[in-house]
């Protein structure tokens, strides 16, 4: 063994040095020319950093567009799902709670135009977006809660919607926080 | 047609876009002839020199298995004192403590052997030195060293007579500089421009929009995000793995990711064909491997994109399919073909919870990792998929009533043996450690330990036992994913599966270098009118046959009682 110890040893300094020293400097350095410089893209109210652009956060008020339900309460500190599988009583139960809740919430909509989403705990716990559906099924409350027309809350979402990649490829997103933001910027 | 279902038609287009001539590349490399990274050679003539390693000295079956178990367990005592004692090294911003002598053993192995079973969540459970100096560089090297292993019976397959089979440095060292670190870049390039972090910084504290105090984990992720996909690692640098949004943050990404994890498995398929120049032997292996995929991804597309038919009991209309577990911006579409993608080659990155798909789905990802050969993990899933063909030669010699030869070297009782108890090892690994853990929860072991086996599961029933047996699995095909629900930091756990980890890596690394190595030294029989062919569709289909049968046998009892229970629960 003692032929392969002493090539082994030195060759695992140079490969730390390689991989663990050097590439993940070299990463950081292509970073810095990346927005957010590699430290995560915030997002600026008036100066003050309200949130980070990919990293999804609560609202829980009626008058703002909600997020999905989250295992962790949004907070970034960790990430995770519910990790309930699809046939458990218990997660059942808290999905049929959270429909009766937004039904409360949003009285005039239909069981069946509930988007999945929102009654399901997405798997970070920090899921940013919605989907079209699950921004516009929400409009008659905002509306109704700020008094702005709905048309001009659905142009909102609609001007907030980024569509597919390249126009082919995946599902359409709303980020709800942007969506928010410009929501408070309405009067 | 759908955008989620043209999303991943391109993701696998541009796969094989980049995988054949990638296969070609590495052919090249490690046939010796020239290539545009040849710049990277002074550097590591300078290394060999440093280490006292002679590249060209070339290294007999045994020597190559010396030299890899040695640098081996080199690299766990380092990993394990690194990561009990990370608390007291540099780099640590977010004051994290040291990882417990148990969780420290399950992750230094896991890394080890290219797993990524974590038992941790990356924002707690590691500090950015560890993150590097373990977590990544380990999966660099475990990477390598099945490519290195690999190349080793490629090189025994192209050669009529030899007991020579390369360096085993010369392939480790070549497979970074040539191959990971420079594709590597590119990888975690893209990702830190769409959002991923890569500096140094700690978490952050921000008040949102409505007035929560909240943290926001970052660190040095995409270069570490760019390495676990490539070797087809699959340790999450966040605890949500790539479900993150900061270590996924869009489908470009999710894209990136998922081709990036598959390509080198495939690439290496193309790279057998040009290195021992037989072509129609890698096609075949190709169609076998594609046909395992596309037979496992369809139904788990199919079940995510119908969504939980208990939900859709109470009325909701699930257009966008099943969500728990899921981000919005991936959608099921791509999650289901991730999910089917990841546990065949051994990668066990998620972009949504398995522990939350559908029963079909949970059933396509066991299975995925029971095969453990489409594909393959980085190097060790042809190994795999060439212990089958051992066991395809020789059945079929019996049927036909010759001797089996593979490549022009006979195929005799020693190899066969070999072949057998590799195949074997992987259903008696996993059906062992599922019967222990469900004995424990059973008869009420463990009165006085810390986590008792009655709250290790997260659900009832029969998806309680799969949680176990997935666990397991996942263990035994070095995957890495998980049920998450599992309760598994705790001794039991972290040292069982510590323990199926290390067999189930070194075995099936070992046997098939043995056979190929014992094949290589015997004297070559020229192909005769009588020889079986091994680079024909009959053959192609009886060594899927072959896969198919020793996984059915072995593994319906137990699928039974998991998956295929709570389907009928629940449709």
């Amino acid at each position: 063994m003692k032929r392969y110890f002493f090539p082994a040893l030195k060759l695992t300094i140079v490969l730390v040095l390689l991989t663990a020293g050097i590439y993940p400097l070299f990463v950081a350095g292509i970073a810095k020319l990346a927005p957010g410089k590699g430290d995560g893209v915030k997002v600026e109210r008036n100066g003050v950093v309200v949130g980070y652009a990919n990293v999804g956060q609560q609202f829980t008020g009626d008058n703002y567009f909600q997020t999905r339900p989250s295992a962790v309460g949004y907070n970034a500190a960790g990430s995770g799902g519910s990790n309930k599988g699809p046939s458990n009583p218990d997660y059942l139960k808290i999905v049929e709670e959270r429909i009766d809740t937004f039904l409360a919430h949003n009285p005039g909509v239909k069981r069946s135009e509930i988007p999945a989403e929102l009654v399901t705990a997405s798997g970070s716990g920090l899921d940013p977006h919605l989907s079209p559906e699950g921004a516009l099924v929400q409009v008659p409350r905002i509306a109704k809660v700020r008094n702005i027309p709905e048309q001009k809350l659905r142009d909102l979402v609609k001007a907030n919607t980024k569509g597919p990649l390249a126009g082919m490829f995946g599902p359409a997103t709303v980020n709800v926080l942007q969506l928010n933001l410009a929501l408070d910027e309405i009067h | 047609m759908n955008t989620e279902l043209l999303g991943i038609i391109a993701t696998y287009a541009i796969t094989l876009l980049i995988a054949i001539p990638l296969g070609r590349y590495i052919a090249k490399v490690f046939g010796g002839q020239r290539t545009l990274l040849d710049f990277m050679a002074p550097l590591e003539r300078w290394i060999f020199r440093f280490c006292g390693i002679d590249p060209k000295e070339e290294m007999n079956w045994k020597q190559h298995l010396k030299a890899l178990l040695t640098i081996n367990m080199l690299w766990f005592v380092y990993a394990f004192f690194l990561l009990i004692f990370q608390d007291k090294l540099p780099l640590n911003p977010d004051l994290n403590a040291g990882q417990t002598p148990d969780l420290a053993f399950n992750t230094a192995i896991s890394f080890l052997v290219n797993c990524n079973l974590q038992h941790y969540s990356g924002e707690s459970g590691l500090t950015y030195f560890t993150q590097l100096f373990v977590i990544t560089f380990l999966q660099f090297v475990s990477a390598a060293t099945g490519i290195a292993a690999l190349i080793a019976l490629f090189k025994a397959l192209r050669q009529k007579t030899t007991t020579q089979l390369g360096n085993f440095w010369e392939h480790l060292l070549k497979t970074t500089t040539r191959l990971l670190l420079p594709i590597c870049l590119v990888i975690a390039g893209i990702l830190a421009f769409r959002g991923t972090p890569a500096s140094y910084a700690g978490k952050d504290t921000i008040v949102t929009v409505q007035g929560d105090t909240v943290q926001v984990s970052r660190g040095p992720a995409a270069g570490m995000i760019a390495i676990k996909h490539l070797g087809t690692n699959g340790g999450g640098y966040f605890g949500a793995n790539s479900i993150h949004p900061l270590e996924n943050p869009d489908y470009l990404t999710n894209m990136t990711e998922a081709i990036s994890q598959v390509i080198i498995p495939i690439a290496l398929v193309f790279a057998l064909g040009f290195f021992i120049q037989r072509k129609k032997f890698a096609y075949v292996i190709f169609g076998v491997m594609t046909a395992g995929m596309l037979a496992l991804m369809i139904p788990s597309i199919i079940s995510e994109a119908g969504g939980n038919p208990a939900i859709a009991k109470m009325g909701i209309a699930q257009a966008t399919g099943a969500m728990e577990g899921k981000e919005v911006r991936i959608g099921p579409t791509a999650t289901a073909y991730w999910s089917t993608v990841t546990t065949i080659i051994s990668t066990g990155s998620v972009n949504g919870f398995h522990d939350s798909t559908m029963p079909t789905t949970g059933m396509m990802e066991l299975i995925a990792m029971m095969t453990n050969c489409f594909y393959g993990g980085c190097g060790v899933g042809i190994l795999n998929y060439f212990i089958f063909i051992i066991i395809a030669v020789f059945i079929s010699g019996l049927m036909v009533g010759r001797t089996p030869e593979f490549m022009g070297h006979k195929v005799e009782a020693r190899e066969v043996k070999i072949a057998a108890l590799v195949a074997l090892l992987h259903p008696f690994l996993i059906l062992a450690g599922t019967a222990l853990s469900s004995y424990a929860i059973a008869h009420g072991w463990g009165a006085g330990w810390a986590t008792q086996p009655g709250a290790w599961l997260n659900n009832p029933g029969h998806h309680g036992f799969s949680e176990m047996l997935y666990e397991y699995t996942s263990a035994a095909a070095n995957n890495g994913s998980g049920f998450e629900g599992l309760t598994d930091n705790n001794m039991f756990w972290n040292v069982s599966t510590g323990f199926v980890l290390v067999l189930s890596r070194f075995l099936p690394i070992i046997g098939p270098v043995a056979i190929a190595g014992l094949l290589a030294s015997k004297k070559h029989v020229p192909e005769s009118a009588g020889t079986l062919r091994t680079d024909t569709t009959t053959f192609g289909i009886m060594t899927f046959a072959v896969i198919v049968i020793i996984a059915a046998l072995a593994f319906f009892p137990a699928l039974a009682l998991g998956p295929i229970a709570e389907y009928f629960s629940l449709y």
